[in-house]
């Protein structure tokens, strides 16, 4: 998508906002018009921020996390058959139980701080990206294998050297598709049990009828999942690239 | 390819080393229950080329899989025997149709390849050389999307040369080109490749016609030897002896020949 197109996305997005709140007339707990959501998030613009740099910061943390894990993962299951015995079908069906219904476990366990968030975060990527990858170096093309083969190739330097690079873009994939869960994790988590974070503030400011300020809240962490999403796009078109060359 | 300018006992040593047997298959092959081939008895001339053709899905490729000793699916049932007695692991090369270049690495890495897949250190000094000798010095830092058809597979010859193995078989490497590119890699690929024992597995009998010290024809009962022109190999692409051998070969393959 070209920045034009997201600038007009948004620029209609608001009109629409504005026209719903002159149509219905809703108050403004509930619905407040967009103007107000910008002055909220003005005002309060250091309570966000503080709170807002504890989500980014599961966010990364369980995104850097939670791919190192599948990368390594993937690898593994790709280089043994006995781990693929043993593991993928508790990978495929550990997939039936929703992360979501882990949470309270998990503040359980990793307590109220931003431990269980990225906890939450790293159990929501790891499959996408697991299973991206491993599909990607399953794929390697045969002709590529039996020409190492040839040549007297050791399996981890086949790996290594042919069906790493040459899965790359499968891995891009997977990882922007962990852009996209990453932030519903740590969201989540911060729901069922935190002291900070956006996910915390929205539910006080519901709790206090500070629609405005929630609507705020939303619209940063809307931003950031954006911006989060065209980071690592660019990366995995950067792997693209590479494994490709054009 | 014995280097005249190493001299003594290192010469004595690459000799032993590339000394370039025969090899004999013979048998048969299955697949799926269904014989593709039996009671085959195929010669590959020692340092010469041999060419084989035959109808598609024959099974041309899947003895060259086996000399290889790459997984086929199917069932062989006979043996592959070389003249020197010695087995063929880490002997064989082989350049298939596809240059299977890796899109990420540039000529020159793509030449090293297997020394780098061997963990082996890469003798730069001679990847230089054979670079020079493919043609491809000025396009050495570039990618495999940055080359012609041609100049691809140049690069695949240079990546199997690099190899130095006395046995080298190939799967159609230049039926995907254009005709004079392919003409010229013929010249290139035998000047190439003199001393080794080659296996050419094709589809074109013009190709054949010129490259072959040996031809044979492949059916599901035999591996027929037709008769090659006299003159010394490699020959020239409008030679009236080798258009003879080519029409001859291409009748045979529809069914209306000898």
């Amino acid at each position: 998508m070209k920045k034009f197109d997201i600038i007009w996305a948004a620029v209609l997005g608001v009109c629409l906002w504005q026209l719903v709140v002159w149509v219905t007339g809703a108050p403004h707990f509930i619905l407040p018009s967009p103007w107000r959501v910008v002055q909220m998030g003005y005002t309060s613009r250091a309570l966000i921020a503080e709170h807002a740099w504890v989500t980014v910061l599961e966010v990364v943390l369980g995104l850097v996390i939670g791919s190192v894990l599948g990368i390594v993962s993937a690898i593994v299951l790709a280089a043994s058959a006995l781990c693929r015995r043993l593991f993928l079908p508790i990978l495929v069906f550990s997939q039936a139980i929703p992360v979501f219904a882990l949470a309270p476990i998990l503040t359980l366990w990793f307590g109220y701080g931003i431990g269980s968030k990225i906890v939450m975060t790293v159990l929501i990527i790891y499959f996408p990206v697991t299973s991206a990858f491993h599909d990607g170096l399953a794929r390697t093309p045969r002709g590529m294998l039996d020409l190492a083969e040839v040549m007297g190739a050791r399996d981890w330097r086949v790996m290594w050297r042919i069906r790493v690079p040459a899965a790359l873009p499968a891995l891009g994939s997977g990882l922007k598709l962990a852009a996209v869960y990453a932030p519903i994790g740590a969201v989540i988590g911060e729901w069922v049990g935190a002291s900070r974070g956006l996910g915390y503030l929205m539910l006080l400011a519901n709790g206090r009828a500070k629609i405005d300020l929630m609507f705020a809240c939303l619209i940063v962490l809307a931003i950031f999942a954006i911006c989060l999403h065209a980071l690592v796009g660019r990366f995995a078109d950067y792997l693209d690239g590479y494994s490709k060359r054009g | 390819m014995v280097n005249g300018s190493s001299g003594g006992a290192a010469w004595e040593v690459e000799k032993l080393v590339m000394g370039a047997p025969s090899i004999r298959v013979s048998g048969g092959y299955c697949f799926d229950d269904v014989q593709l081939f039996d009671g085959v008895e195929l010669e590959i001339v020692a340092g010469q080329w041999t060419c084989l053709l035959g109808a598609s899905g024959v099974g041309k490729s899947t003895i060259l899989r086996l000399i290889l000793g790459l997984e086929t699916g199917g069932e062989f049932l006979g043996e592959i025997v070389t003249s020197d007695g010695l087995d063929l692991t880490g002997r064989v090369s082989y350049m298939a149709q596809s240059d299977l270049l890796l899109p990420w690495l540039n000529v020159v890495d793509n030449v090293v390849l297997g020394t780098r897949l061997r963990g082996e250190d890469v003798d730069m000094a001679r990847a230089e050389t054979l670079i020079e000798r493919i043609g491809l010095s000025e396009h050495r830092a570039k990618f495999p999307n940055e080359l012609s058809g041609g100049m691809r597979q140049r690069v695949a010859l240079g990546r199997t040369l690099m190899e130095e193995r006395p046995i080298m078989l190939l799967d159609e490497p230049f039926s995907a080109l254009d005709a004079s590119t392919r003409a010229d890699m013929q010249e290139l690929a035998f000047e190439m490749l003199r001393g080794k024992t080659v296996l050419l597995v094709t589809h074109d009998p013009a190709e054949a016609a010129r490259l072959g010290h040996k031809i044979v024809v492949l059916s599901a009962s035999e591996a027929r030897v037709w008769d090659v022109p006299e003159t010394v190999a490699i020959r020239d692409v409008n030679g009236a002896e080798v258009v003879d051998c080519q029409a001859g070969l291409l009748a045979h393959l529809r069914g209306t020949g000898k």
